[in-house]
């Protein structure tokens, strides 16, 4: 047992760290590493364009979505290769968020789906960050229930036409292109009459609309789609069979390691290292200590879960599905991190300016956006059921619309 | 990067599995639990056979001088058969006490005893309620001889000697206290057995009389000498509470799937799953937390006391949470003798206290990450 590298990887480390030392844009690894939560932003600078420049200088090098092979702008390494380059990288890492879809689930879709031709044309420039990837599966009445989806897409000659409306779709503003799950034939049973497609983000009747969210922020758009034209040759998969290539989706989003999901509690730790309260220091009241060492545990917990997982990378495996706890423990932690954190300050607490509330307001901000984590990407509840039925292999809920036509489900709850 | 143990490590874990499945069957733990026996010899005996009392003693002392690593992974399956002896008193706290602080002479006298199964140990620290404490030691040492009363004592009634924490000062410092051998067939030892709530398990009063006793290690440095071997036995503990809690996790998913309710398996009721996902988590986080701390100890490394406090905090929970939610599972067959799921719970919630309660190792944890953060 040990977290050394192998002689190889070794070497893939040093090779990596030079080339990064050498070309980061270091003007703005100070403010990286200090924009631990939230929306990462740059002052003085258009973040949209040092993120494209990094990625480019990145893909030029043959840096790029390492794991890709490398016709297709990667650079063909392991998977544990890749893990090693996130941890070189650091906080320029942060610099990729508006790649990670992408790079994490349209690329790897279009690799599976897409004619050759396709992939030598589309896959480069996505690696390489000049063209932006968007993904547009959730619905206002397909969530946690995507095949629920109503977007429908009609054949109307060499061309599909695409009428409805995508919602909590990330980067569709910037986004160049999309892949975009769609109903082809209500008749059936929702799961199968689903078509994948990928299409232009510019095509005339795509509608982008901002969605201010519970915490004033604005993070994911609605996309409205009006008579939106899709060549038949766009179409990823056969006909109505777009459910399991979003699985293929899905699973990609899964399968990445390392990136790890912010849990608050470095930061919580230090906040009750020099926080004062009225009979001293915050980290010798035994209630804050309690709490910190349950929060402690969890956060050591999942880095070496993480650790577990990346060892059986490093051997050639495939990680176990332990990682899968990651984003629920997280999400509901971070939440309650915030919370404390706020407990602590008295009525103070509730300020948010950051010239008045404690260590700039970082802890108000994670409390805003925490309901937000808990969701994305799966639900809590999602999340739950999908360790419950894939590692512990328990019976799936009964589905009442599983063998219903799409269109004969009820659409409303209460009449 | 290798954290996980070793495929030879991994095929002692499945020797181990195998050998308790055949001779330590909940049959057998039964036995000690209905009072038939304080422990169960034969099972004592076939360990010392395979090698696993003296796994971590090195052959110069009688044992396999195989390493931590390896009595990790027995002692997760010691915790998923529930086996019903006095192993974590013998080797974790006895055998490691002995190893950090006695002479060449005392090491050549009890470890090869220990692991022959010849000789069963355990630690008297605790007077009554309380955590671990200098303070609260109150047997004082004088003149080669123990006075007072020690309680609880993990395997008390059955072992036959114990390393006593004794007052030798009365400074109020730590250094007032220092560690004994004493032999507790000897006389001036009264031994009583106590109820407890996990009756796989013996506990006992021991009242030292004039009893004669052997300093282990020097005068003055008995404190450091406990902390570092709850330590050792925290992180070796914690293993055999993982091993408890998914063995729970198991018997609950299990029951899940084969139980019938509404006409569904309960296992597909969200309300039941998601109580298992949960689980599921607890138990992974306090499996990795225990691979550091597995680390942290083989590799002797500056990490162990920090590693130590997490993996006992994050397994002392996960197995708790567990042992309950399996017989929530079960609805009330859960709640009858019959069903093994009690013995989890017992086991669960005594091995929560025994090396110092939660509480204890929650402020233990974050003095040690304020050390490491002012260092």
């Amino acid at each position: 047992m040990n977290f050394d590298d192998t002689p190889q990887e070794a070497a893939f480390r040093a090779e990596a760290k030079a080339w990064i030392a050498a070309n980061a844009p270091r003007q703005y690894e100070d403010e990286l590493r200090k924009a631990s939560l939230g929306r990462v932003a740059l002052k003085g600078a258009n973040i949209l364009e040092v993120a494209k420049a990094w990625q480019k200088k990145k893909a030029d090098a043959g840096w790029a979505c390492l794991h890709w092979p490398k016709e297709y702008g990667g650079r063909g390494s392991s998977p544990i290769e890749r893990v090693i380059w996130q941890q070189e990288e650091g906080p320029f890492g942060r610099l990729s968020s508006m790649f990670i879809i992408g790079h994490g689930m349209c690329g790897p879709t279009m690799m599976a789906f897409a004619g050759e031709e396709q992939k030598r044309k589309y896959l480069p420039p996505l690696a390489s960050g000049e063209k932006i990837w968007c993904q547009l599966f959730s619905e206002p009445a397909g969530g946690s229930d995507v095949a629920g989806l109503r977007t429908r897409a009609e054949k109307s000659g060499d061309e599909w036409v695409i009428n409805g409306q995508k919602i909590w779709t990330s980067g569709a503003h910037y986004s160049d292109y999309g892949i975009l799950l769609t109903r082809t034939d209500p008749d059936v049973a929702k799961h199968k009459g689903l078509t994948m497609f990928f299409l232009d983000m510019k095509s005339p009747g795509v509608e982008v609309r901002p969605i201010k969210q519970a915490n004033g922020a604005s993070d994911f758009n609605e996309v409205y789609f009006t008579d939106v034209r899709i060549p038949v040759s766009q179409r990823l998969g056969n006909v109505n069979d777009g459910w399991n290539v979003s699985l293929t989706t899905l699973m990609n989003e899964r399968m990445s390691i390392g990136a790890g999901v912010a849990n608050g509690f470095p930061e919580l730790f230090d906040f009750c290292n020099s926080l004062m309260l009225e009979d001293g220091p915050a980290i010798e009241n035994r209630a804050v200590r309690s709490k910190l060492a349950n929060w402690a545990v969890k956060a050591s917990g999942l880095k070496y879960t993480s650790m577990r997982a990346i060892s059986a990378l490093s051997r050639g495996e495939r990680p176990g599905p332990e990682n899968s706890i990651g984003k629920l423990v997280a999400g509901s932690m971070i939440q309650d991190v915030a919370t404390c954190a706020l407990d602590l300050q008295g009525a103070a607490g509730a300020l948010s300016g950051p010239e008045d509330a404690e260590v700039a307001g970082k802890f108000q901000a994670m409390l805003l956006r925490a309901p937000g984590t808990r969701v994305e990407g799966g639900t809590d509840e999602i999340m739950r059921n999908i360790i419950a039925e894939r590692v512990l292999g328990l019976p799936g809920d009964i589905r009442v619309d599983k063998d219903v036509p799409f269109n004969k489900i009820p659409t409303k709850g209460r009449a | 990067m290798n954290f996980d143990f070793s495929d030879e490590q991994k095929q002692m874990r499945d020797e181990a599995r195998k050998f308790l499945s055949e001779q330590c069957p909940p049959k057998a733990v039964r036995e000690v639990l209905d009072g038939k026996a304080p422990y169960d010899k034969a099972l004592w005996k076939g360990l010392a056979e395979m090698g696993f009392l003296g796994v971590a003693i090195p052959e110069q002392f009688g044992g396999a001088g195989a390493g931590h690593l390896e009595l990790c992974v027995i002692a997760e399956e010691m915790g998923r058969a529930l086996a019903p002896v006095p192993f974590s008193s013998t080797v974790y706290l006895a055998a490691e006490a002995i190893l950090i602080a006695g002479s060449d002479a005392q090491k050549q006298k009890w470890l090869p005893k220990i692991a022959s199964g010849d000789a069963i140990g355990t630690l008297a620290l605790f007077e009554g309620k309380g955590n671990p404490s200098p303070k609260a030691v109150k047997v004082t040492a004088n003149g080669g001889v123990l006075n007072g009363v020690k309680k609880p004592v993990a395997d008390g009634a059955i072992a036959d000697f114990a390393v006593v924490a004794a007052r030798t000062g009365s400074s109020g410092r730590e250094s007032d206290i220092s560690l004994f051998i004493v032999d507790l067939k000897a006389g001036g030892v009264e031994v009583k057995s106590l109820t407890n709530i996990d009756l796989t398990r013996g506990q006992a009063e021991i009242t030292f009389k004039d009893a004669k006793a052997e300093p282990l290690g020097p005068a003055g440095e008995g404190w450091s000498v406990i902390t570092q071997v709850l330590d050792r036995a925290a992180v070796l503990t914690a293993f055999e509470q993982v091993g408890g809690a998914d063995r729970a996790l198991e018997m609950g998913r299990d029951y899940a799937l084969d139980r019938i309710a509404f006409g569904r398996p309960i296992g597909s009721f969200q309300a039941v799953k998601h109580m298992l996902a949960d689980m599921y988590v607890s138990a992974t986080l306090a499996r990795s937390n225990c691979y550091y701390g597995a680390w942290a100890l083989s590799t002797n490394a500056g990490e162990l006391p920090e590693a130590a406090a997490a993996a006992r905090i994050s397994a002392t929970q996960a197995f708790q949470h567990c042992a309950k939610n399996n017989i929530q599972v079960h609805g009330g067959m859960g709640f009858t003798w019959e069903f093994d799921c009690h013995m989890y719970y017992r086991r669960a919630n005594a091995v929560a206290l025994g090396l110092g309660s939660l509480s204890y190792w929650e402020d233990a944890l974050i003095d040690r990450m304020r050390k490491k953060n002012a260092a």
